[in-house]
């Protein structure tokens, strides 16, 4: 069955969408500068660059959350303007966010009705009419998807489905996807371009908004790439390559992948035994995990975010008690020992939440730069802190980690989120280190801060540090563990070799747990 | 710190006390005819009789610095809790459990040496005080209980623990009107002036103090950490439950310094229905001193002058006293409403802030701290 109502295709001469010399001022920042972006009906248009390189503030005047100083937008060839995001929709653009503006406990049919409800008569909502509709437009894709269930029971991947749906219910023949496979498995990633690719086959545009290279070549038509605020490039799949878009993007040449080199693993440093930990609401969501980590290896734990592994990372660094099990750290027992004391034992913790646990986004560099050392010497005597020795402490870390930072003593969240990472991959790497946690140390960088980061995990590991990554990033479990362990629903259901691993194998474990593998899905860990 | 630094920390403080002024001018003019006839000039003559009653002697300003000492006090008490990310409420009841405390205790050694007699008689204000700002950080610890509903609730209770106390056990044999006994040698010495009491030197003392321990220590370091996210603080391997109870038994001892200071150096017994508002006062000092305790001192010693030339002006423009409580309500109505007086002088707020009003602000389905 056809989805109803597919935009009118226009000649492939007139652009679906046309932007032309849009430029934005913020106080200070150029964020757009005369960017011209043109999206012909039935194409999928990437929009490449790092962070902060003015894809959201485009997006965002594209969407009429922004007005721009300058510039004009065209749909079809006549100029419009968009006022506001209601506008925006009435013309037919749709933006599907990387975080899902979807109301868990609504049903599906209802979130997508949301604030567009169909009305009978004065005020009755009309669901029956609505609810055949919707259907039509699911069926039409063979989906099988429940219109009564709450959207906070389905997987990541069906909520994403449930966006676009809602985008199609709403008419858009534009649809912008901003950050799309940032939550996704490799297997949803594969199927959501497969409805991409359905949906630019009927007519519609795709804005297709991501930083993942090697996606971008795989499903655009043609790549717009930005860096501060101008288009540097527009390029066709067929006549690039990850480096070079790479380079575009960032502005000098970047190497991709980290060349991680031999690793020579030591003894044990980390051993975890039986380890079960509870989440906030005392659920049980760490069962009986079981691994260890040797001096100079890196150890990847992949996995669907929300599977256990904030709960494991935290009963690892001292922040949740773990309700059974054996922590051992270089044959000493450490189970349920507080943050302090494994700080003191030469273990380091990068937490995936910088915002909210790696700094104090209202202090100067000074005060994060000592946050887990700030009460010894030479930071303190006794209770009496030493700000002379702090700020020297800060200026030498600033330094040596390369923080981009007007100042010592530049509040923390005037940085942005690459430098921010750095200010605390500098407080935790910048000593001698038995264990290192890094929990999602890249999340939301560009490209040039995770070669940075990346990097430093790599020496770390060299000089004889046990290192756990924890990553819902598959690529980059991929590139730097020497082991890999794949947690799937608070179970690690598998321990395999790093530098053989597939994306494919670690991507189905991921999302399966590998019951096709092991038909009990728990698969004996590997010691 | 830099000038443009302090610009901008003073601009909204000092703004709101403009718009209060300006206020309380109209309300003047506006009432006027219920005095003498409708009058313009009278907040002119109000304001300049309220400076004077301030400032005009010496003995205005051992008046001024006087009524200011339990207002800066409980303005530290307050202001220490902002720091940690507390909104203590509770600085009233605290105020009036050291004061009972430190009038029960003085009037059992008021025989005794003062040497004996007043640090006995302060101690027992200061550890009351402490001791019943502690009781809402540990229910805010141990069972997540929000310290805004805990603190007003203690209020009440040492309201009622105070009126028993005083018409009962403590209830001073042959006084003509339900009181404490006289605290006699407990009494704090005269230093200047006619009432420039020994407690004037406490809060004078407590400034820099608190000031050093906020800003230059370790512990100062973890307060000001917890309140600015207690999870980044656990992170740091902080306690914040510790931290939490220990900023809300200092607050409480501040305010029960002020209670014990009020009694001691200028009552010398505690009446029955002793009525007073530094408790309560304390929360306009600390937000219109931002928290911080050099503001704090400023913020009460204003509030201190209001109250202090607040009769002069009625003897002599015949404006109520009561207008000083209209300015202070007024001040604080506009701390709250910050938007507002930057909108009204077209000011922009800084890029980062993390301050005092968020912890008034803030929701109260916080998660019990770990």
């Amino acid at each position: 069955m056809e989805p109803p109502d597919p935009p009118t295709i226009t000649p492939a001469s007139t652009p679906a969408l046309e932007m032309r010399g849009i430029t934005k001022r913020y106080p200070g920042v150029l964020a757009n500068d005369a960017i011209d972006l043109e999206v012909r009906p039935g194409e999928i248009h990437a929009l490449l660059g790092e962070n902060g390189a003015g894809k959201s503030t485009l997006m965002n005047i594209l969407y009429g959350l922004a007005v721009p100083d300058d510039g004009q937008i065209l749909l079809d060839g006549t100029p419009v303007e968009m006022r506001s995001p209601a506008e925006a929709i009435a013309y037919g653009i749709s933006m599907v966010h990387q975080h899902f503006m979807l109301v868990p406990v609504l049903s599906v049919a209802d979130n997508i009705l949301l604030g567009d409800e169909p009305v009978a008569g004065l005020f009755f909502l009309d669901r029956r009419r609505a609810h055949a509709r919707l259907r039509e437009l699911a069926g039409g894709f063979g989906w099988d998807l429940d219109l009564d269930a709450p959207v906070g029971s389905l997987s990541v991947g069906w909520q994403q489905r449930v966006e676009i749906l809602k985008a199609l219910y709403r008419n858009a023949s534009i649809l912008v996807l901003d950050e799309p496979t940032a939550v996704l498995t490799p297997q949803e990633t594969q199927e959501i371009f497969a409805v991409l690719r359905r949906l630019t086959g009927e007519g519609y545009s795709v804005i297709f908004i991501s930083h993942k290279l090697y996606e971008v070549l795989e499903i655009a038509d043609r790549i717009t790439v930005i860096r501060r605020g101008r288009v540097v490039g527009q390029r066709v799949p067929a006549e690039t390559d990850e480096d070079d878009l790479a380079e575009l993007m960032v502005g000098r040449e970047v190497q991709l992948t980290v060349d991680r080199g031999e690793s020579h693993p030591g003894a044990p440093a980390l051993v975890v035994e039986s380890l079960r930990a509870a989440d906030d609401r005392g659920h049980e969501v760490v069962h009986e995990v079981s691994f260890e980590v040797r001096a100079g290896e890196i150890f990847g734990i992949a996995g669907v975010a929300g599977n256990g592994q904030d709960e494991l990372v935290e009963a690892l660094a001292g922040l949740r008690a773990p309700t059974a099990g054996r922590v051992r750290l270089e044959g000493r027992d450490v189970t349920g020992h507080s943050a302090r004391d494994l700080h003191q034992r030469n273990v380091a913790y990068v937490p995936a939440d910088r915002h909210r646990f790696g700094l104090v986004l209202s202090y100067p560099l000074t005060d994060n730069l000592v946050l887990t050392d700030y009460y010894h010497a030479p930071f303190a005597r006794g209770i009496v802190r030493d700000d002379g020795a702090i700020t020297r402490h800060a200026a030498t870390a600033i330094e040596r980690f390369d923080v981009r930072t007007p100042s010592t003593t530049a509040i923390a969240a005037t940085l942005s989120g690459g430098n921010q990472q750095k200010v605390v991959v500098a407080r935790e790497l910048d000593r001698e280190l038995r264990l290192l946690i890094l929990d999602q140390p890249t999340r939301g960088l560009d490209v040039g801060s995770i070669e940075f980061i990346h990097r430093q995990a790599i020496a770390k590991r060299d000089a004889g540090t046990a290192i756990l990554l924890v990553s819902a990033e598959l690529d980059e479990i991929l590139e730097l563990s020497d082991r890999i362990g794949v947690m799937y629903r608070g179970r690690l259901v598998a321990i395999v070799d790093g530098p053989s691993a597939s994306r494919e194998e670690i991507g189905l474990l991921m999302a399966t747990g590998g019951r096709e593998v092991t038909p009990t899905g728990s698969a004996s860990p590997v010691a | 710190m830099t000038l443009k630094r302090a610009v901008r920390l003073l601009s909204i403080p000092v703004l709101a006390i403009f718009l209060a002024l300006v206020v309380g001018a109209v309300l003047m003019i506006l009432s006027s005819p219920l005095i003498n006839g409708l009058d313009p000039g009278l907040p002119l003559s109000a304001y300049a009789a309220l400076v004077s009653g301030a400032f005009g002697s010496p003995d205005a300003l051992v008046q001024t610095v006087v009524s200011a000492t339990p207002l800066i006090l409980a303005g530290l008490a307050v202001g220490i809790g902002f720091k940690a990310g507390l909104f203590n409420i509770g600085g009233q009841g605290q105020f009036l459990v050291g004061a009972v405390a430190a009038a029960a205790v003085g009037a059992a050694v008021s025989t005794a040496g003062g040497v004996v007699a007043i640090p006995l008689a302060l101690l027992a204000g200061v550890v009351a005080g402490a001791a019943y700002g502690f009781i809402p950080g540990f229910l805010k610890a141990y069972t997540g209980a929000h310290e805004v509903v805990t603190t007003i609730m203690l209020n009440y209770v040492a309201i009622q623990m105070v009126g028993y106390l005083i018409t009962g056990p403590l209830r001073a044999q042959g006084a003509t009107f339900a009181r404490s006994p006289s605290v006699g040698n407990a009494a704090l010495p005269v230093l200047f002036g006619s009432n420039g009491h020994l407690g004037v030197l406490f809060a004078v003392i407590a400034v820099p103090i608190a000031w050093w321990l906020l800003f230059r220590t370790t512990i100062g370091f973890e307060v000001r950490t917890v309140g600015a996210s207690p999870d980044a603080a656990r992170y740091a391997g902080m306690r914040p439950r510790l931290v939490m109870m220990l900023t809300l038994a200092v607050g409480g001892l501040l305010a029960g310094l002020a209670g014990a200071g009020e009694i001691l150096g200028i009552s010398g017994y505690m009446p029955a229905g002793y009525s007073t508002n530094v408790g309560f006062d304390g929360i306009t000092v600390a937000l219109l001193g931002r928290a911080n305790p050099i503001g704090i001192l400023l913020s009460g010693l204003l509030l201190g002058a209001m109250r202090a030339g607040s009769n002069l002006m009625q003897i002599q423009a015949g404006v109520p006293v009561q207008v000083i409580d209209v300015l202070q309500g007024v001040i604080l109505f506009f701390l709250a409403a910050e938007l507002l007086v930057r909108r009204i002088f077209r000011i922009r707020a800084a890029r980062v802030q993390v301050d005092e009003l968020q912890t008034v602000t803030r929701s109260y389905s916080s998660q019990t701290p770990k």
